[in-house]
């Protein structure tokens, strides 16, 4: 691979890992929602957060031209090889807190995917418009879920405040660009993030304000995801995610 | 969570343009518009429908099998109400 080529693999499996890493942490609520209804519903986010990570794993996976597959790619790499913005990987929590990060990162991708969708690389564009109808459901979802919680009981307004303090510091690091990222901007094929910043503080404010919530404002930036340095919480997940690959290498169903 | 302060929706859906809505089953929802995302979700995820209607179970008066003997059997004895019934004249062709 040359520059520009690795500069797109790092890219894709960047992407990539930041879907599945949710979407593992959106299936852990399978059977364990608060009732069926909602189960199901997480659940489905769940798999579409998986049929996007196959996309650009698959993808990934042809510009790097070494025969490995997506499932490799997904289930055979260690903790410091998942490059996967830290706010995916947060554990699922409390309902709130799951809520929350669905509607911080919804809000994200909405408009993320949209200009995505711009990109010079027919294949990403292609995936952004698929992936950016199924975020704006996403969030026709999750929006309502917080103005909801926060105008139920003490405990559930409580606890939806608690999740926008914890989640406000990842929340940085997804308007944080490296060099070789900035590469790909100028190159027409990735999105410049920093500057979705605005919008995104703009919006979550405006709808916190309404719904009478505090925004945290955090100075604390966690970051370090895109370079392999996660919190202590992915190996643990990930040693779930892929235990079954681990144990019985090949395995298929 | 409980269910305690869900509201039951009988949920309709229609499978194609120019066919009716058929009822497809029933969800809990906190809200008109949770028991839509809530149907798309449980019922046309491998897009079974192009439509969706949801009810709120409360809202529908159905009619209860105690009530059979007066309110259908009535019906049976009276042939005059159907049009098979009638004689039609011969000039009346292919009617």
């Amino acid at each position: 691979m040359n520059v520009e080529q690795q500069n797109l693999f790092r890219f894709l499996v960047g992407l990539g890992d930041d879907a599945v890493v949710l979407s593992h942490r959106l299936s852990e609520w399978c059977s364990n929602g608060p009732y069926l209804e909602e189960d199901i519903a997480l659940s489905n986010i769940a798999l579409d957060y998986i049929g996007r990570a196959r996309m650009f794993y698959q993808y990934a996976a042809e510009i790097e031209g070494k025969g490995r597959t997506e499932d490799d790619i997904a289930y055979l790499r260690d903790e410091r090889q998942f490059t996967n913005l830290l706010i995916h990987e947060l554990p699922i929590n409390d309902f709130a807190f799951t809520m929350v990060r669905q509607f911080f990162v919804d809000v994200y991708y909405c408009e993320y995917l949209k200009q995505l969708c711009e990109s010079k690389d027919e294949r990403i564009a292609a995936i952004a418009a698929k992936a950016v109808k199924e975020s704006r459901y996403h969030l026709k979802r999750s929006e309502p879920w917080i103005r909801q919680l926060s105008e139920g009981t003490e405990e559930s307004r409580r606890r939806i405040q608690a999740a926008l303090v914890e989640l406000e510091n990842f929340v940085g690091e997804l308007f944080i660009m490296s060099d070789w990222e900035k590469e790909l901007v100028e190159a027409g094929i990735a999105v410049d993030r920093e500057k979705l910043q605005a919008g995104w503080d703009q919006y979550i404010q405006k709808f916190l304000a309404e719904s009478d919530l505090e925004f945290p404002d955090s100075q604390l930036q966690i970051r370090g995801g895109r370079d392999g340095i996660h919190t202590e919480h992915l190996g643990h997940m990930l040693s779930d995610m892929q235990y079954v690959q681990r144990v019985y290498p090949g395995l298929e169903w | 969570m409980s269910q305690e302060h869900l509201a039951v929706y009988e949920v309709f859906v229609r499978s194609a343009r120019g066919l009716d809505h058929k009822h497809v089953g029933s969800l809990h929802a906190e809200s008109p518009e949770h028991a839509l995302m809530y149907a798309r979700d449980c019922y046309i995820r491998r897009s079974e429908g192009v439509s969706i209607w949801v009810v709120e179970a409360k809202n529908i008066t159905a009619s209860q099998d105690e009530d059979l003997e007066n309110f259908v059997e009535p019906m049976d004895d009276k042939p005059y109400r159907h049009a098979t019934h009638y004689v039609l004249p011969d000039s009346v062709n292919n009617m």
